[in-house]
C-alpha cells in the first residue's frame, strides 16, 4: 500500500498543469481526471492553431507520457460523476478513487445564449480543440457568424477570416472588447478587422438563429437584418463549471468559493482556476490562474502561500492586431489619462494614472512597452517623475531636464 | 578664386561700425562664400559670428519669397516708372501745397555714402527742407554733439591702432565683446601682447566684463558723475597736462562743475572709484571706448564731454595708444555724418546754421532752395508725422516702426501719414508693411559704393551679385526721383563714382572753410581708381592723408582751441516709482543685428538666443513670483511687452535688461522700443533708449508652446517668437486662453489642413503634443504645456523634413546626446557638448575647449560664454 498522501485533481487544464509542475518532487500520489480525452494543452494557443499559424501538436504542454513519467495516474476522457466528501472518494465514470485531498479544477463552460435555434447543428462555442477543428473545417467562401466581440470571439473571427471564410461579428455593446479596450482603441481594432474583410456589427442584438435539422442558415437580428452563415460561433463569455462541486455541497456562488489558500468550504478540498470565486471575483485570464496554481502548490506542500489578485493584462492573439490592456481604465474622479495617438500608423496608447501611480494601460498597434507598464501597475510605484516620457517607455532619465525656452 | 572659377572680390561687411573687410566669392548659384580680408586694416582677416555668416543671408533660396521683386503701389505690383513717378509727384505736390517742411526723409546708417549724399542733396538743396534724419540719431548723435562742442567739428581723433598700442582700455557703456567683436579681439590681443588692462563701466555685467580687470557696475546714467570724479582726481593728482591746457578753453569751469558733482550718484564704492582713477591717471596710454550706453541718454552729449574733458585735461588725445574712441553701431553712420545726412547738419561737416557754409553749398549744388534752420530730428519728426504736419515721408533702409522710441506711436503715425514711400530689400518689415509705395532696393553685395567706419577708414562695398529681380541701387532711385521732380542736370548721375567725385569736391570746399572732413584729394578719382580703391583713412587732401587729430592742439572752433564743457550729473528723465519700479535697459545680443532683417535669415545666427528675453535679478524675480523660463509682462507708460525671463545677477537689483532686435515679423510682443519714452538729449536730440521705467509681472499664460516647422507658421497668440533653423523654423508660443481644439488650431497655424497627425496628450497637466507629417517626413510639431515647455529644442529643430517617429518624445533618442543651445555659432557647438567635454576631458580653460571642440577658435565672440560655462562647472564641482 502506498503510504503517500493521495491527491486527486479534477481537470487537466492549464491551471492544473501548472499546479502539477509546481508539485514536482512533492511526496504525493496524484490522480488526474480530465473530461477531454487528452492531456494538457495551452488553450490560449488555439487561436493560432485556428489561424493556421501553428498546430495542435505544438501547443500540447503535458501529454499522457509526461504524466506517466511523473508517476501520475491519468484518467483522461473520463467524467467525474460525484464527490463523496464523507468517504473522501471520487466517483468517476470508470470507478471510484479515494483521496486525502482533492483539487477541483473543472474550469468553465462557454455560455450559450438561449436564442431560438441555439441547439441547431453548426452552432458552436469556442472552447476546446473540437470547436477549433469545426471552424478549421470551413472552406474558403463559406460564411460564419460570431456572436460576441470579446477576446475569444475576435480570435475566432480572425482565425476563420484568415482561412478565407467570410465572417461577421455581432456584438451587443457599443464597441469591441469593452472590458479591455476603450472606444478609441476598439475603433482602431475594428478598422483593422474590417480591413481583413471581417464585418463588425456593434450595438447589434441577436434575436434568433435560423436553420433546419440540416444545419444553421442565418442569424436574425432584432432590427430584422439576417446574416447568412454556415457556422455560428457563440463566444459571449464563460461560466465557472461548478456542477460537481455544488452537488457535493461545497459553497458555490457564481464560482466555487475559495479562501486565500484556495481552500473550499471543505478543508480537504481545494479549487483552482476558472471554476473558482475568490473574494467575489471570477477569473478568465491565465495569469491569475498560474498564480493560484503556485499558491496552491505551496499550500499542498505545507507552506503559507496566499493568493492575492493582481492587475491583469490582456493581449489579443490576432496577428497584426497588436493590442495590450492592463489594469483599470474606467474613468473616475482623480484619474488622469495620458494619450498617444498615431492614427496613420494605427497606434493608440492610453495610460491611466491615479495619485501619481500607473493603474491602467490600453495600447493598440504598438504594445512593445506593455510589460514595463504592467510591471509599473503591479508595483504601484510613483511614476510622477517619469510622467513626461511615460508614454514612450523606459530609458529616459528624468533628471536630464531639457531646456524650457530658447533664451533662458 | 575657388572651385567655382569665379573671382574673389574685396568688400566691406554691412553690419556694425567696425567696418571689417571681407573677401566675397560667388558660389555660382546666387550665393557667396565670405571670408575676412587679411589686408583690411580694421580686421586683418578676422570676422565675427555675424560677419562669418553673411553668406547665409544671401542667395536665391533666401531671396525667394523674402526679397521684393517689383515696386508695389498700395500693395500691388507696379512698374518702376509708375512707382518713381508717384514718389516724385507726391513730394513735389506736397512741397508745393504745404511747403517743403511737410516733406521728410528718414534714412539709415546702412546707406552707402553715395546714396546718402544724393538723399541729402535732394531734400536739403532741392525739395528745400532740412527734414532729413536717420537712424544714426538713435546711435551716435550724442557723440557728434559732444565732438562738436569740444573740438568744433565731429572728429574722431584716434584710430583702431590705438587699441593695439594702449596700456589701459576703458569700455564705457559698451558691450564691445558682442557688439564690436573684432575690436574686442584687438583689445584681447593687446592684452596678450603687452598686458593691456581692461576696465568696463556698465550697469550690467556683460560678456565684455569677462577678461576685465575692473568692472564698475555703476548706476544707470551716472557716467557724467564717474568722469567728473575722475577729472577732480586727475587735478588732485597733479596729472593735468598744463602745456596742452594752453590749447583749450574752459578748464576751470569744467573742473568747478566736476567738483560740484558727487560720485555717490554712481553707486560705486570709494575703493572702486579710487582704483579706476589710479589706473586711468597712472596709465599714459589710455583709450576710453564709448558706445550706446553713453550716447542713448538724455545726458548723452554731456557724458561724451565728461569723457573728452578728461582726455583733454591730460593731453591724452590724438597720440599713439590714447584718446577717446566712439564706436558706432552702423556700417556707415560715419559716412552719413560726413555727407551731412542729419537734420542739424549741412554737408561735409559744414553747419546748417552757418550762412557762409549754406551759401557755399547752395552755390556748389546750384540749388534752388536751402533751409536756414535745422530740420526735425527723428523723435520730433515722427511726432510731426503723427500730427499730420509731415505729409510725405520717405523711409529708406530702416525700420522706425520698431526701432524708434514710442514705437507703437511711431507705427501709428506712419500708418496715418498721407504718403509714405519705403525703400527696402524686403516688404516683410513692420515699416515696409505701412508703405504706400514700396521700392525694391539692391541689397548688400549687389551694390557699389563706400562706407566709413568708426576710425575714419573709407572702404569700398562692391557688387558681386546681380541685383535681385528688379531691385535698383539707392543713389539711382533717389537721383531718378530728383530728375523726375525737375532737376535733370543736378541729379544726372550714372554711377556711384560720379556721386563720389561730387562729394569729394564738395568736401574740398569744406576744407577750404576750415573743416576737418576733406577728401578733395579724390575729387578727380577715375572710375578705375574708384573700382580698385583700397581702404584709406580721411582726410585725403593734397597735403595730408589719414593720421590722428589734435595731438598738435589745433581744433576747429573759432580761435582754434578745444573747449572743455562744464557738465553736471542729472538722472534719466523717466523716474522709477511704485507704478514703474524698474529701470529698463536695452541692448543687443551677440548674433543678431538691429531689427534682424538680415541676421534672422541665418539659421546659425538664430541658434544663439533665438528668443526675446528680459534679464532680471533673481531676488527681484523671487519677489514677483517669477521663475526661470517664465514669461513676463513688461509695462511702461508707453507700451507693453511679453518676454522670457532670464534670472541673472548680471543686472543690478531694480534694473532689467532686454535686447531690442525683435519685431512684428519675429516676435510682435517683444517690440522693445514700444516701451521706451521719446525723451531726448536736449543737445543731441538722441533718445534715452536705455533708461525707460517699467513694471514687471509674471505673464498669466494659460499655456506655453514650442514648435518646429518646415515652412513658416502663422501664429496668432499673445506671445510668439519665430526663428529660422537649418530645417525650417522654430517658435516659442504662449497664450492667455487655450484653444478648445489644439489639433484644429495647430493645423491653422502651420497651414496643414490635411496632413496626417500624431499626438500625445496629458490633459490634467495641460500637455499636448502634435506632429504633422506626410510621405514619411515631419512637416511640423507643436509641444504645449501649462508651464514653460521642457523639450530638447535644439534636437527638435533638426527634425522637420526627417522621419516623424519619436519626435513627440521631445527629446533625443535614449542613446543620442542633446547638443544643447548653440554657444559657438561658427562651428555650431552647443552648451551641453561643451559641458560634457569639460567634464569628460577635464578641460581647464577656454583654449582647451577650443582645442577639443574648435569652439571659440574662429571669431572668438563666444569665448566669454565658454569661460562662464567653465566657471559654473567648476563651482558645481567645488560644491559637490
Amino acid at each position: 500500500m502506498d503510504a503517500r498522501a493521495r491527491l486527486v485533481i479534477i481537470g487537466a487544464g492549464m491551471a492544473a498543469g501548472r499546479l502539477i509542475d509546481h508539485l514536482e518532487g512533492a511526496d504525493l500520489d496524484i490522480t488526474l481526471f480530465n473530461a477531454e480525452p487528452r492531456g494538457t494543452y495551452n488553450r490560449l494557443m488555439l487561436s493560432p492553431v485556428l489561424a493556421g499559424e501553428t498546430t495542435y501538436d505544438d501547443i500540447v504542454t503535458h501529454d499522457a507520457d509526461f504524466y506517466a513519467a511523473r508517476g501520475i495516474t491519468t484518467r483522461f476522457g473520463e467524467r467525474v460523476a460525484r464527490i463523496d466528501r464523507a468517504a473522501r472518494v471520487i466517483h468517476g465514470e470508470n470507478g471510484p478513487v479515494p483521496y486525502d485531498r482533492l483539487v477541483v479544477a473543472t474550469g468553465s463552460n462557454p455560455f450559450m445564449i438561449p436564442l431560438p435555434g441555439h441547439d441547431l447543428p453548426g452552432v458552436i462555442s469556442y472552447r476546446d480543440l473540437e470547436d477549433t477543428e469545426r471552424m478549421m473545417a470551413l472552406r474558403p467562401g463559406q460564411r460564419a457568424v460570431v456572436i460576441g466581440g470579446g477576446l475569444l470571439g475576435l480570435e475566432a473571427a480572425a482565425g476563420m477570416a484568415a482561412r478565407g471564410v467570410k465572417v461577421s461579428v455581432v456584438h451587443i455593446m457599443g464597441h469591441l472588447m469593452e472590458r479591455q479596450l476603450d472606444p478609441e482603441a476598439a475603433g482602431l481594432l475594428q478598422a483593422s478587422l474590417e480591413a481583413r474583410g471581417i464585418e463588425v456589427l456593434c450595438n447589434a442584438q441577436s434575436e434568433a438563429i435560423l436553420g433546419s435539422e440540416a444545419g444553421v442558415e442565418a442569424l436574425r437580428l432584432k432590427d430584422g437584418r439576417e446574416l447568412p452563415c454556415d457556422l455560428l460561433c457563440m463566444a459571449v463569455g464563460i461560466r465557472p463549471a461548478t456542477a460537481v462541486a455544488a452537488e457535493a455541497g461545497l459553497d458555490v456562488e457564481r464560482g466555487i468559493v475559495v479562501d486565500d489558500q484556495m481552500q473550499t468550504s471543505d478543508p480537504a478540498i481545494y479549487a483552482l482556476g476558472e471554476c473558482v470565486e475568490h473574494r467575489g471575483a471570477l477569473f478568465g485570464l491565465v495569469a491569475p490562474l498560474y498564480e493560484q496554481a503556485a499558491v496552491l502548490a505551496d499550500v499542498l506542500k505545507g507552506g503559507q502561500g496566499a493568493f492575492a489578485p493582481k492587475p491583469l493584462s490582456t493581449k489579443l492573439k490576432v496577428t497584426g492586431c497588436d493590442l495590450f490592456s492592463a489594469g483599470d481604465f474606467a474613468d473616475a474622479d482623480g484619474r488622469e489619462n495620458l494619450f498617444l495617438r498615431d492614427p496613420d500608423a494605427g497606434v493608440y496608447k492610453r495610460l491611466i494614472l491615479e495619485e501619481g501611480r500607473l493603474i491602467g494601460a490600453v495600447m493598440y498597434g504598438d504594445t512593445g512597452e506593455g510589460g514595463w507598464y504592467f510591471d509599473l501597475i503591479q508595483s504601484g510605484e510613483d511614476v510622477s517623475m517619469l510622467r513626461d516620457t511615460l508614454l514612450f517607455g523606459p530609458g529616459y532619465d528624468p533628471a536630464e531636464l531639457p531646456t524650457c525656452s530658447l533664451a533662458a | 578664386m575657388d572651385g567655382s572659377g569665379l573671382p574673389t572680390t574685396r568688400s566691406t561687411c554691412p553690419y556694425c561700425g567696425v567696418g571689417c573687410g571681407v573677401l566675397l566669392t560667388p558660389d555660382g548659384n546666387g550665393g557667396l562664400l565670405v571670408k575676412g580680408d587679411p589686408e583690411h586694416p580694421a580686421n586683418h582677416g578676422k570676422l565675427c559670428s555675424k560677419g562669418s555668416a553673411l553668406g547665409e543671408t544671401v542667395g536665391d533660396a533666401i531671396n525667394q519669397g523674402y526679397r521684393l521683386r517689383t515696386p508695389l503701389i498700395h500693395g500691388k505690383e507696379a512698374s518702376w516708372d509708375a512707382a518713381l513717378q508717384t514718389v516724385a509727384d507726391r513730394f513735389r505736390d506736397t512741397a508745393a501745397r504745404y511747403g517743403p517742411d511737410a516733406c521728410a526723409f528718414y534714412v539709415s546708417g546702412q546707406l552707402l555714402t553715395e546714396d546718402y549724399y544724393v538723399a541729402n542733396k535732394l531734400i536739403k538743396g532741392f525739395i528745400g527742407t532740412a527734414n532729413i534724419d536717420t537712424n544714426s540719431r538713435l546711435c551716435m548723435a550724442s557723440t557728434v554733439a559732444g565732438h562738436k562742442r569740444a573740438f568744433g567739428t565731429d572728429t574722431v581723433p584716434g584710430t583702431y591702432e590705438d587699441l593695439d598700442q594702449a596700456d589701459l582700455i576703458v569700455l564705457v557703456g559698451s558691450n564691445l565683446a558682442w557688439c564690436h567683436p573684432i575690436l574686442f579681439q584687438r583689445v584681447l590681443q593687446a592684452r596678450a601682447a603687452r598686458g593691456t588692462k581692461i576696465i568696463v563701466a556698465d550697469p550690467r555685467r556683460t560678456a565684455s566684463c569677462d577678461p576685465a580687470d575692473l568692472h564698475l557696475k555703476l548706476a544707470p546714467g551716472s557716467d557724467v558723475a564717474l568722469f567728473n570724479d575722475l577729472l577732480t582726481r586727475i587735478d588732485a593728482a597733479g596729472a593735468i597736462d598744463e602745456d596742452y591746457l594752453e590749447r583749450t578753453e574752459g578748464f576751470s569751469a569744467a573742473l568747478d562743475a566736476a567738483r560740484a558733482d558727487t560720485a555717490a550718484q554712481t553707486d560705486l564704492t570709494e575703493d572702486e572709484l579710487a582704483r579706476f582713477a589710479a589706473m586711468w591717471i597712472g596709465t599714459e596710454r589710455v583709450v576710453t571706448v564709448f558706445s550706446q550706453g553713453v550716447n542713448q541718454s538724455t545726458a548723452g552729449a554731456d557724458k561724451v564731454n565728461a569723457i573728452l574733458n578728461c582726455h583733454l585735461a591730460t593731453g591724452r588725445i590724438g597720440k599713439v595708444g590714447c584718446g577717446p574712441l566712439s564706436v558706432t553701431g552702423q556700417p556707415n553712420a560715419m559716412g552719413g555724418r560726413e555727407v551731412g545726412g542729419l537734420a542739424n547738419m549741412l554737408a561735409c561737416h559744414m553747419d546748417l546754421e552757418n550762412a557762409a557754409h549754406r551759401a557755399a553749398v547752395k552755390e556748389f549744388w546750384d540749388a534752388p532752395a536751402m533751409p536756414e534752420a535745422a530740420g526735425l530730428k527723428a523723435v520730433d519728426m515722427f511726432r510731426a508725422v503723427g500730427r499730420g504736419e509731415i505729409k510725405a515721408l520717405w523711409i529708406i533702409h530702416t525700420n522706425p516702426a520698431v526701432s524708434m522710441p514710442e514705437a507703437d506711436a511711431v507705427r501709428d503715425a506712419i500708418a496715418g501719414c498721407d504718403f509714405v514711400a519705403v525703400s527696402d530689400v524686403t516688404g516683410r518689415t513692420d515699416t515696409a508693411r505701412l508703405a504706400h509705395v514700396l521700392l525694391p532696393a539692391a541689397a548688400w553685395a549687389e551694390k557699389d559704393g563706400t562706407v566709413t567706419n568708426s576710425d575714419r577708414t573709407i572702404s569700398r562695398q562692391r557688387a558681386v551679385l546681380p541685383p535681385f529681380a528688379g531691385a535698383r541701387a539707392d543713389w539711382d532711385i533717389l537721383a531718378e526721383v530728383g530728375r523726375r521732380m525737375g532737376w535733370e542736370a543736378e541729379f544726372d548721375f550714372d554711377s556711384p563714382v560720379e556721386v563720389y567725385r561730387e562729394h569729394a569736391a564738395l568736401s574740398g570746399l569744406a576744407g577750404e572753410m576750415g573743416r576737418d572732413f576733406d577728401i578733395s584729394g579724390m575729387a578727380e578719382i577715375s572710375a578705375a581708381e574708384y573700382a580698385s580703391l583700397a581702404p584709406l583713412r580721411w582726410p585725403v587732401t593734397a597735403h595730408r592723408q589719414g593720421g590722428r587729430f589734435f595731438a598738435d592742439g589745433r581744433f576747429y572752433h573759432a580761435g582754434g582751441k578745444a573747449r572743455f564743457v562744464p557738465v553736471s550729473w542729472r538722472p534719466p528723465v523717466a523716474k522709477t516709482g511704485p507704478r514703474y519700479p524698474f529701470r529698463f535697459n536695452t541692448g543687443r545680443v551677440r548674433d543678431q543685428w538691429h531689427t534682424m532683417t538680415r541676421t534672422a535669415l541665418s539659421a546659425r545666427l538664430s541658434a544663439h538666443l533665438a528668443e526675446p528675453y528680459l534679464d532680471i535679478h533673481p531676488e527681484d524675480a523671487a519677489g514677483l513670483g517669477i521663475a526661470r523660463s517664465d514669461l513676463v509682462e513688461v509695462k511702461s507708460p508707453e507700451g507693453t511687452a511679453i518676454l522670457r525671463a532670464r534670472l541673472t545677477d548680471d543686472v543690478r537689483r531694480g534694473e532689467v535688461f532686454a535686447p531690442m532686435h525683435w519685431t512684428g515679423e519675429t516676435a510682435p510682443s517683444a517690440r522693445i522700443d514700444a516701451l521706451v519714452a521719446g525723451h531726448v538729449d536736449p543737445v543731441s536730440g538722441q533718445p534715452e533708449s536705455k533708461a525707460a521705467v517699467v513694471a514687471v509681472s509674471r505673464f498669466d499664460a494659460a499655456w506655453y508652446g514650442f514648435a518646429v516647422a518646415l515652412d513658416a507658421p502663422a501664429p496668432d497668440c499673445a506671445y510668439w517668437a519665430l526663428a529660422r533653423t537649418d530645417a525650417g523654423y522654430r517658435m516659442e508660443l504662449a497664450g492667455r486662453e487655450a484653444p478648445a481644439d489644439w489639433e484644429a488650431e495647430a493645423r491653422r497655424v502651420f497651414g496643414l489642413p490635411d496632413a496626417a497627425v500624431m499626438s500625445v496628450s496629458d490633459a490634467a497637466q495641460g500637455r499636448t503634443r502634435l506632429a504633422f507629417h506626410a510621405e514619411g517626413r515631419l512637416l511640423a510639431a507643436l509641444f504645449v504645456a501649462s508651464g514653460p515647455v521642457a523639450v530638447m529644442r535644439d534636437y527638435l529643430a533638426t527634425r522637420p523634413g526627417e522621419a516623424p517617429s519619436g519626435v513627440l518624445l521631445g527629446r533625443t533618442p535614449a542613446d543620442v546626446p542633446d547638443p544643447g543651445p548653440t554657444v559657438c555659432s561658427c562651428f555650431n557647438v552647443g552648451l551641453n557638448t561643451i559641458a560634457r567635454a569639460v567634464e569628460d576631458q577635464h578641460l581647464m580653460d577656454v583654449d582647451a575647449v577650443g582645442a577639443a571642440l574648435r569652439a571659440g577658435t574662429n571669431c572668438g565672440s563666444c569665448r566669454p560664454e565658454i569661460a562662464t560655462i567653465l566657471a559654473r562647472l567648476s563651482q558645481m564641482q567645488a560644491a559637490e
